[in-house]
């Protein structure tokens, strides 16, 4: 019982992160825009989240910082993918590259050392992560903001037409979203695993991309897809003594692929991805 | 020709009215095309100004560019006495501007009543639907035009879309309103509401600009009347000291005769025979009920009754689109209830959809792609696995110049053409290979008045060549012309069966569900 217990809190931990990732993917999606940057805009504010609270001593202006940082991570990918309309994906792998680069090269002097100040783990982030998903629900589905994000995701040129600024909405959602990866990659740095490692992210930005598919696109499921999700992952390291870590690593993914066959096939049109995803808009394009 | 800038001969409503908007020698090209030409026009205050022209003639190009979609090349445009730049649709509604768009703008997967509220400003910031969905139901009430607000997009049949683009531009409350073929798919009794409101409108002192094919809709609800043709307007006419000839006369540039050639008379051997057909609708409830019907070779079936009364779901379970509940379903003495639309299609059923720019066409693809799409894997389209585009080509070509789509080249993406030339280019595809049974939803929709005409006899040619013709349409003197015997579908249930030249009287009564 016990040990099922500290199952879940370990589930919890981890899924903080993947959590609020996947907020901030769920929204720039909802806008009509992929971004596959994710990995990248979380080790920046991983990296960004350490520094600043090592030199200061305070975790919570590192994970400021990391919003800071992860949202202008967005911005450049918002800028090449409405402004100047080119592939979204080709830009979002792009800049996780760019992420990973960039941090690595920042990161040298400080490799392997661990923060001085951290924040317990469990403390602020997962709390305010399902309040956040709460809060996100409610704006998308009964307020006229919701209303206007989803149809710019639905249709940008029925938003157009209606007045809405397509551009500034898809802008905003972007770099709302990578304000909240900033801060999920500030989470492992100054809360999960207090310290500075190069990589330390290790592909949960992927995870998190699959979680907003895997959720629908929908805030709530997500807070029940980042519990499961983290706790797969915790389970892959716990159980490594009697099996290989890699197959339950691969479960997100595999339950992700599942999860899109399933509702391409029998799903709700309600639950399946926004029309205009991925697709620049111009307007007077017949 | 008639000369574009010489001044109408007759003598113009008297301005008593002044000017709300003008367009000023405005210039619009794309590729290959003119599609406004030095246009100018103006729209007085309670005015209800009908745009007038062929398929393709730039109406819709005129109307985009007032609504901020489309920048002029040339020309200015002014609103009150000045003259504006309109860059956005933003900037159209902020001078007042709404519009009801050829092609539908809506979010298919939200319910109409979030559609609405989009449009609309302040609305409450929580549940800013509940307020809307009171909106609705009380404009429902007062002037028809009944929807349901809580239905998603894609549930509601092109009519109720229609529906649904007018209420979203009528509650919003423009002070200069552009509507681009707003009855095409209504009701008569839908349009006469429309109408309705639109004289409301007038006498509030608000401007209405009103595309419309439908020659009587000009004469009954428009003071002044703009023909365009190939992208100029031929001139200004008050509609009080014009007639429908005369006005047939300036869109094509010539006379025309609408009298249809003689209908050879006798039916064949039955082709299409439904047993007890029911349907399911998309919200899983029995749409059509029970439906039995014969249909024979060299005739006409028509199918009268108001959208949503299993229509659709008929022709799309005839045509293979949608599964077949219970019932059976004969084609040429084959049971072909459980067959797919493309072993339907193979079997010669074509088929005329409802949706054209969604069912009809693939938007991205060329003309000739689009013109070889029942026939593609066959010869002379293709050699084994590869295509031959010049034979294919040479096809689109001959159907073009046939049936007159106007195109820039049959290279030329179909998304880019006119309304009208898209629903061409689909009849076009769908008659070229004589068929044996066709299967038609609204064929003429958006179709001029002389395109309209040369359908027509196109498909009483098909007729008297030995086709079959389901012919769906709310068009109750089109099915009153064409149809051999007359169908009236209500709550999913055909109704009564009624010989040609049945009076209008009686089939509205039948329409509105009062049973024989
Ligand atoms: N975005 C565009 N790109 C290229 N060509 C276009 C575009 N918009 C319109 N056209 C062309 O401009 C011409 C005028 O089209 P428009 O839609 O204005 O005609 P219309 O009068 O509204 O016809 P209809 O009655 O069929 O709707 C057509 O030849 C059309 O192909
Ligand atoms: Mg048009």
């Amino acid at each position: 019982m016990s040990w099922l217990i500290d199952v879940l809190i370990r589930g919890v931990a981890f899924g903080t992160p993947l959590l609020w990732g996947a907020l901030g993917e769920i929204y720039a999606e909802r806008a009509g825009i992929v971004n596959l940057g994710v990995e990248g805009m979380m080790i920046l504010g991983a990296f960004f989240a350490f520094a600043v609270a090592q030199v200061s001593g305070h975790p919570v202006l590192g994970l400021a910082v990391a919003a800071v940082i992860g949202g202008s991570a967005a911005l450049l990918h918002a800028f090449v993918s409405v402004t100047l309309r080119a592939n979204q994906f080709v830009s979002g792998l792009a800049l996780s590259m760019l992420g990973l680069g960039l941090a690595g090269l920042l990161g040298r002097g400080w490799e392997g050392s661990p923060l001085r100040t951290p924040l317990p783990e469990l403390s602020v982030l997962p709390p305010l992560g399902a309040l956040l998903a709460i809060v996100l629900w409610i704006l998308l589905y009964h307020t006229r903001w919701g209303i206007i994000l989803r149809t710019t995701g639905e249709s940008p040129a029925a938003a157009d037409a209606m007045g809405v600024n397509v551009s500034l909405v898809r802008y905003l959602a972007v770099i709302f979203g990578g304000m909240l990866a900033g801060v999920a990659g500030g989470f492992l740095s100054v809360a999960y695993r207090p310290s500075w490692t190069e990589g330390m992210t290790g592909g949960i930005g992927w995870i998190v991309v699959a979680l907003a598919i895997f959720a629908s696109w929908d805030p709530l499921r997500a807070v029940g897809a980042a519990l499961l999700f983290g706790t797969l992952f915790h389970l892959s390291f716990r159980l490594q003594a009697w099996i290989p870590p890699e197959p339950l690593q691969m479960m997100p993914f595999a339950f992700t692929i599942l999860v899109l066959a399933v509702t391409a096939r029998w799903g709700a049109r309600k639950w399946q991805a926004p029309e205009a995803l991925g697709l620049p808009y111009l307007r007077g394009e017949r | 020709m008639h000369p574009a800038s010489a001044p109408s001969a007759l003598p113009s409503v008297p301005p008593s009215a002044p000017v709300r908007l003008a367009v000023n020698e405005i210039t619009k090209t794309f590729p290959g095309v003119t599609a406004n030409d030095r246009v100018t026009m103006d729209v007085r205050g309670g005015e209800v100004h009908a745009l007038l022209g062929e398929n393709g003639a730039g109406k819709t190009t005129l109307m985009n560019i007032l609504y901020g979609l489309y920048q002029p090349d040339a020309g200015e445009i002014v609103i009150d006495g000045r003259a504006v730049r309109i860059r956005s649709p933003r900037d159209a509604i902020a001078h007042g501007i709404g519009m009801v768009p050829q092609h539908f703008l809506l979010v298919r997967r939200h319910t109409v009543a979030e559609n609405i509220t989009l449009g609309l400003a302040g609305t409450r910031f929580f549940l800013p639907t509940r307020d809307v969905e009171r909106q609705i139901n009380a404009f429902a009430e007062r002037y028809g035009l009944r929807v349901d607000p809580r239905a998603a997009i894609w549930q509601l049949s092109v009519s109720e879309q229609q529906r649904v683009e007018i209420l979203k531009a009528l509650l919003r409350g423009a002070g200069i309103l552009i509507l681009d073929e707003p009855t095409s798919v209504l009701t008569p009794q839908e349009a006469t509401q429309l109408f309705a409101v639109l004289r409301r409108m007038k006498e509030e002192g608000k401007s209405v600009i009103f595309i419309t094919h439908k020659l009587d809709e000009v004469m009954a609800v428009a003071d002044r009347v703009t023909v365009m043709r190939k992208g100029r307007v031929v001139d200004t006419v008050p509609v009080a000291m014009t007639s429908k000839s005369q006005l047939a006369r300036m869109m094509v540039g010539h006379d025309v005769d609408f009298r249809l050639p003689a209908r050879r008379p006798g039916t064949g051997a039955p082709a299409l025979i439904a047993e007890d057909l029911w349907v399911q609708s998309d919200r899983g409830l029995p749409a059509v009920r029970g439906v039995s019907v014969v249909v024979h070779r060299q005739e006409i079936f028509g199918i009268a009754g108001v959208a949503g009364n299993g229509q659709r779901e008929l022709v799309e379970a005839l045509t293979g689109l949608r599964p077949v509940d219970r019932g059976r379903l004969t084609l040429g003495g084959r049971d072909v209830s459980r067959w797919s639309p493309r072993a339907m299609s193979k079997l010669g059923v074509a088929h005329i959809p409802e949706e054209r720019v969604r069912m009809g066409i693939v938007p991205p693809m060329t003309v000739t792609e689009n013109a070889i799409l029942r026939r593609y894997e066959e010869p002379p389209f293709s050699r084994g696995p590869l295509m031959d585009y010049a034979s294919a080509t040479r096809f689109a070509q001959q159907l073009i110049v046939e049936y007159s789509i106007q195109t820039p080249s049959p290279r030329t993406p179909a998304r880019l053409l006119s309304g009208g030339n898209i629903q061409k280019l689909i009849l076009a595809r769908e008659l070229a290979h004589r068929p044996d049974l066709i299967i038609a939803a609204h064929p003429t929709y958006g179709l001029d008045v002389s395109t309209t005409d040369r359908i027509h006899r196109l498909l009483l040619e098909r007729r008297d060549e030995g086709a079959a013709v389901l012919l769906v349409s709310e068009d109750l003197d089109e099915i009153r012309i064409l149809a051999d015997r007359i169908g009236v579908m209500y709550g999913g249930e055909l109704i009564a069966v009624m010989p040609a030249g049945t009076d209008r009287g009686t089939i509205g009564l039948l329409m509105a569900g009062q049973r024989p």
